[in-house]
C-alpha cells in the first residue's frame, strides 16, 4: 500500500477534529440558551440573547451531521454499532435538537406570552439535554463501555448512566455554559454582558470542579488496556491543559478579560476532545468488560477507495466552508445592543 | 417485529421529511426569483413578495431542517446491519452533502434572514441564490445514495461489505440523474402550484388595495407559467425515469402497472382490483399502451410479475421477490394523477392569464386552492411507489431488507416511533397553522433600501 495507507487514521483524527468544531461551535448556542434565563429582565433581553446566536446557529450545527456523515462512511462499523448501541441517548438529543431548531423560527411568529413561553422552554430543554447527552455519551467512549463479542452493546440508557459519565455529562453542560457566557458576553452590551460575565464566573468555578473531577475519574478509573494505544501521557497532558485552561479562563472573566477567557474556553474544548480522541485510539468503542470486544478504528474503517474519495471531498470544499462560515461571523461581528425605540417598534418577522 | 417497527419507523420520519422538503427547494428558487425581480427592476412589488413567500420559505424551512437531523442518524439506529454492508458507498455521499450542501444552505440562510440591510442588496440577493444552489445539490447526494440502493453500481462485495470500486459511477449512475431531474422539477412544481395558489387569492382578497393587488397578479403570473413549465417537465423526466426503472427494476414497474404476465403489446391498466393475497379481481384496460410506453412499441414485450418472480428465484433462490402490488400500483397512479391535474392547472392558468382573467376567475381560484395538496400527495406517492416497490431488497438484488435492521429491542423502537409520529404530528399541525396565518398577512411596506442601520436586527 502505497503513502496514504494510514488513512484510517487521519480520517480519525479528522472526524475528532469535526466533533471538535461542533462542540466549538454549536457548545456556545447550547451555553447562550441555558444561560438565558439567568441574564435577561424582559422580552428585548431575551432577543439579544437569541440574536447573539440567530445568525450562525444552523451553520452550527451542520458541524453535527457532517461528523455523523463522515462516521457512517469512514467508520461504517462505528457508525452503526454506536447509534444502534446509544439509542436512546441520541434519540433524547435528535428530540431536544427538534425541538430547539424550530423554537428559533416558531416563537416569533406569535406575540402572546403563552405561545413564546413554549417555545423559549423548548429553546433551553433543546440545548440542556443535548449539553449534557454529549458529555455522557463522550464519557463512556473514553472510560469504555460493556461490549459483547461481536462489539454490541446492549446495557440501554442505564448502562450508559454510569457515574463517572454522569459527572462527565454535568462537566459538559458547565464548559458550555462557560462557553456560552463568555460568548454573550462579547456578542452584547449593558446589563445583559454584564450578567453573562458574572455567570461565566460561576460556571467557570462549577466548569473546573466538574472537569477536573471527570479527568481525575476517569485517569484512575482505567479500562482492559489494548495494543497499540498510545501513552497514557497524551491524553493526560491534553485533560490536564483543558482544566488549565477553563482554570485560566474563570480567571479572565473574572477579571472581565472577555475575548481571552472565551479564547480560553475555546482552547479547553479543543483540548478536552484531543484528549478524548487520543485516548481512545486505536479504539472507536472501548470496551469495559473485555479488550478483545472492543472495535478498533481498524476493523470499522472504510476502504482505502472510500477513504480517498472523502479525502480528495474534504480537501477541496473544506476551505470554502471554512472561509464562509468565519466570514458569516465578521459580518455579525458587532455587539447587539438594545434598540433606543421601543422593542414593539423594532420587532420586524 | 423489530423490522416492522423499523420500517415504519423510516416510513414516517422520511415521508414527513419530504412532505416538507420539496416546498423549500421550490421556494427557494422562486423567492431568489422574485429577489432578483426587485433588484433588477427597482420594483417595490417584488421586493414585498419576496419578503411575503420568504416567510412561508422560512417556516417551512425549519421544519425541513429538524427532520433532517433525525435522518442522518436513522440508519445508524435503527439499520445498522444495513449501515456496515454499505457504509463504504452510501457514506460518502451523505457525507459530502453535509459539507457541500447543508454548510451552503444553513449559513446563508442566517445570512439572507440577517444580513438584510447589513449586507449590499447586491450581496444580500447572493445569498438566497447560494442557498438555493445549496438545497439543489443537497438533492443530487441524497439521491446518488438512493440511487445506488436502487440500481447498486460501482461496488463489490468483499468480506460481507460492499466497497466502492468506482466513485464515478455512483455519481454517474443513470438512475441517479433521472431521478435528480424528476425530484428537482417536482419540487418546483410543488412551490408553483402554492404560490399560484395564495397569489390568485391574495389577488382577489386584497381588492381594495391596488399595490397589494397587483403585486399578486404579477406573482401569479410568474407562478402559473413556472408550474405548468416544471409540471410538463416533471412529466417527461418522469417518464425517463420509468424506461430506467423498465431495465434496472422490473418488477417495481411490472407491480406498478399490477401486470401479471409478461405479455407482447401490454396493456396499460386504468383500474386493478386485487384481493388480499394481491391477486388481480378485476381489472380494467387500454390495450396496448403499457407496450407503447415502455418499450415505444405497439407489440413490445413488456415483463409480468410472475415470470419475474419465477427468474428471481431461479437467480437469488427461494422467497417471494413481489413487493406489495397494490400499494406501488396505486402510489403509481395517485402520483401520475396528482401530476396530471397540475400540469392541466397550470394550463387552465395559461389560458386564463392569456384572457387577462386570471385572478379574476372564480372556478379556477378555488382549483388553485384545492390543488395545494396535488404536488405533495404526488411527491410523497411517488416516494412510496419507488421505496415499496424496491421491497423485499433494501439493495436492490444485493441486500434484503430484513438483514439490514439494527439489533435494537422492539421496545426501543416502538417507544421512539410513537414519540416521533407525536411529535411530527404537533409539527405539523403548528407548520400548516403558521403557514396559513403567514398567507394571509398583509404585504409589507416597501424597503426603501439603503437603510443600513447599525441597529441590531430583532429579528426574532
Amino acid at each position: 500500500m502505497a503513502p496514504f495507507s494510514d488513512l484510517n487514521t487521519t480520517w480519525f483524527a479528522l472526524i475528532g477534529l469535526l466533533w471538535t468544531g461542533y462542540f466549538f461551535l454549536e457548545g456556545f448556542d447550547f451555553g447562550v440558551a441555558v444561560v438565558t434565563p439567568f441574564v435577561i429582565k424582559d422580552e428585548t433581553d431575551r432577543r439579544l440573547c437569541l440574536n447573539a446566536v440567530g445568525p450562525t446557529w444552523d451553520g452550527n450545527e451542520v458541524w453535527l451531521l457532517v461528523a455523523g456523515g463522515a462516521m457512517f462512511a469512514a467508520f461504517p462499523l462505528w457508525y452503526a454499532r454506536l447509534f444502534s448501541g446509544f439509542y436512546l441517548a441520541l434519540f433524547l438529543v435528535l428530540v431536544a435538537l427538534i425541538f430547539r431548531g424550530v423554537s428559533f423560527e416558531f416563537r416569533g411568529h406569535d406575540d402572546r406570552p403563552s405561545w413564546r413561553r413554549v417555545w423559549d422552554a423548548a429553546n433551553f430543554l433543546g440545548s440542556l439535554v443535548p449539553a449534557i447527552v454529549w458529555g455522557v455519551a463522550f464519557t463512556d467512549l473514553v472510560h469504555g463501555v460493556p461490549l459483547s463479542p461481536g462489539g454490541h452493546y446492549y446495557g440501554g440508557l442505564p448502562g450508559l448512566l454510569h457515574p463517572i459519565a454522569i459527572v462527565g455529562g454535568l462537566a459538559s453542560l458547565a464548559v458550555f455554559v462557560f462557553h456560552g457566557s463568555l460568548f454573550l458576553a462579547l456578542k452584547t452590551s449593558g446589563d445583559v454582558a454584564r450578567r453573562a460575565r458574572r455567570a461565566a464566573g460561576y460556571a467557570g468555578v462549577a466548569a473546573v470542579a466538574l472537569l477536573g473531577g471527570v479527568v481525575a475519574w476517569v485517569a484512575e478509573a482505567g479500562r482492559p488496556a489494548v495494543a497499540g494505544s498510545l501513552s497514557g501521557v497524551v491524553p493526560l497532558v491534553l485533560a490536564v491543559a483543558a482544566v488549565a485552561a477553563v482554570a485560566v479562563a474563570t480567571v479572565l472573566a473574572v477579571a472581565h478579560r472577555d475575548g481571552w477567557a472565551f479564547a480560553a474556553t475555546g482552547l479547553a474544548i479543543i483540548a478536552a476532545m484531543g484528549a478524548v480522541f487520543s485516548r481512545m485510539f486505536p479504539l472507536v468503542l472501548p470496551a469495559s468488560n473485555r479488550a478483545a470486544n472492543a472495535i478498533t478504528i481498524a476493523a470499522s474503517a472504510s476502504q482505502h477507495n472510500t477513504l480517498m474519495v472523502m479525502t480528495i471531498a474534504a480537501a477541496c470544499f473544506t476551505p470554502f466552508v471554512l472561509a464562509y462560515q468565519a466570514w458569516t461571523y465578521w459580518v455579525f461581528r458587532q455587539r447587539l445592543v438594545r434598540p433606543v425605540a421601543s422593542p414593539s417598534t423594532a420587532a420586524a418577522h | 417485529m423489530t423490522l416492522d417497527l423499523a420500517r415504519w419507523q423510516f416510513a414516517v420520519v422520511t415521508i414527513f421529511h419530504f412532505f416538507f422538503v420539496p416546498l423549500t427547494i421550490g421556494l427557494s428558487f422562486l423567492v431568489a426569483i422574485m429577489q432578483t425581480l426587485a433588484y433588477r427592476q427597482k420594483d417595490p412589488g417584488w421586493d414585498r413578495l419576496s419578503r411575503f413567500f420568504g416567510r412561508l420559505f422560512l417556516i417551512n424551512l425549519a421544519v425541513g431542517v429538524v427532520t433532517g437531523i433525525v435522518l442522518e442518524f436513522q440508519f445508524g439506529l435503527n439499520w445498522s446491519s444495513y449501515s456496515v454492508f454499505v457504509g463504504n458507498i452510501f457514506g460518502a455521499p451523505l457525507a459530502i452533502e453535509g459539507l457541500l450542501a447543508f454548510f451552503l444552505e444553513s449559513t446563508f440562510v442566517g445570512l439572507w434572514i440577517f444580513g438584510r440591510g447589513r449586507l449590499s442588496a447586491r450581496l444580500h440577493l447572493a445569498t438566497i441564490w447560494l442557498v438555493a444552489v445549496g438545497t439543489v445539490l443537497s438533492v443530487l447526494f441524497i439521491l446518488a445514495a438512493n440511487a445506488w440502493m436502487q440500481h447498486p453500481v460501482g461496488y463489490k462485495v468483499v468480506h460481507g461489505q460492499a466497497v466502492l470500486t468506482n466513485f464515478w459511477l455512483i455519481l454517474g449512475n443513470s438512475t441517479l440523474w433521472a431521478q435528480f431531474a424528476h425530484t428537482v422539477l417536482a419540487a418546483f412544481a410543488t412551490a408553483g402550484a402554492l404560490t399560484l395558489a395564495i397569489s390568485v387569492w391574495r389577488a382577489h382578497r386584497d381588492r381594495d388595495d391596488p399595490a397589494s393587488r397587483r403585486a399578486f397578479q404579477s406573482c401569479a403570473h410568474l407562478a402559473t407559467g413556472f408550474l405548468l413549465t416544471t409540471a410538463v417537465l416533471t412529466a417527461v423526466a418522469g417518464d425517463s425515469l420509468g424506461r430506467v426503472m423498465d431495465t434496472q427494476e422490473p418488477m417495481k414497474m411490472a407491480a406498478a402497472e399490477a401486470l401479471y404476465h409478461t405479455t407482447n403489446g401490454a396493456p396499460f391498466s386504468l383500474l386493478t382490483i386485487t384481493d388480499l393475497s394481491d391477486q388481480p379481481v378485476m381489472q380494467i384496460r387500454v390495450p396496448h399502451v403499457l407496450s407503447l410506453i415502455e418499450d415505444l412499441s405497439w407489440n413490445g414485450q413488456v415483463p409480468g410479475i410472475d415470470n419475474i418472480q419465477a427468474a428471481d428465484v431461479a437467480k437469488y433462490g427461494p422467497g417471494s421477490y413481489v413487493p406489495m402490488i397494490w400499494l406501488t400500483y396505486w402510489s403509481f397512479r395517485a402520483m401520475v394523477g396528482a401530476g396530471t391535474l397540475m400540469i392541466l392547472l397550470g394550463a387552465w392558468g395559461m389560458y386564463l392569464a392569456w384572457r387577462k382573467k386570471l385572478a379574476e376567475d372564480l372556478w379556477f381560484r378555488r382549483a388553485a386552492l384545492v390543488g395545494i395538496a396535488l404536488p405533495f400527495l404526488a411527491n410523497t406517492a411517488g416516494w412510496i411507489m419507488t421505496e415499496a416497490g424496491r421491497q423485499p431488497w433494501i439493495v436492490y438484488g444485493v441486500m434484503l431488507t430484513a438483514k439490514g435492521v439494527s439489533g435494537v429491542t422492539v421496545a426501543d423502537v416502538a417507544a421512539t416511533l410513537a414519540a416521533f409520529v407525536l411529535i411530527y404530528s404537533v409539527l405539523a399541525v403548528i407548520e400548516v397553522a403558521l403557514m396559513t396565518r403567514s398567507a394571509r398577512r398583509p404585504l409589507e411596506e416597501p424597503d426603501l433600501g439603503a437603510t443600513k442601520s447599525l441597529e441590531p436586527s430583532l429579528v426574532y
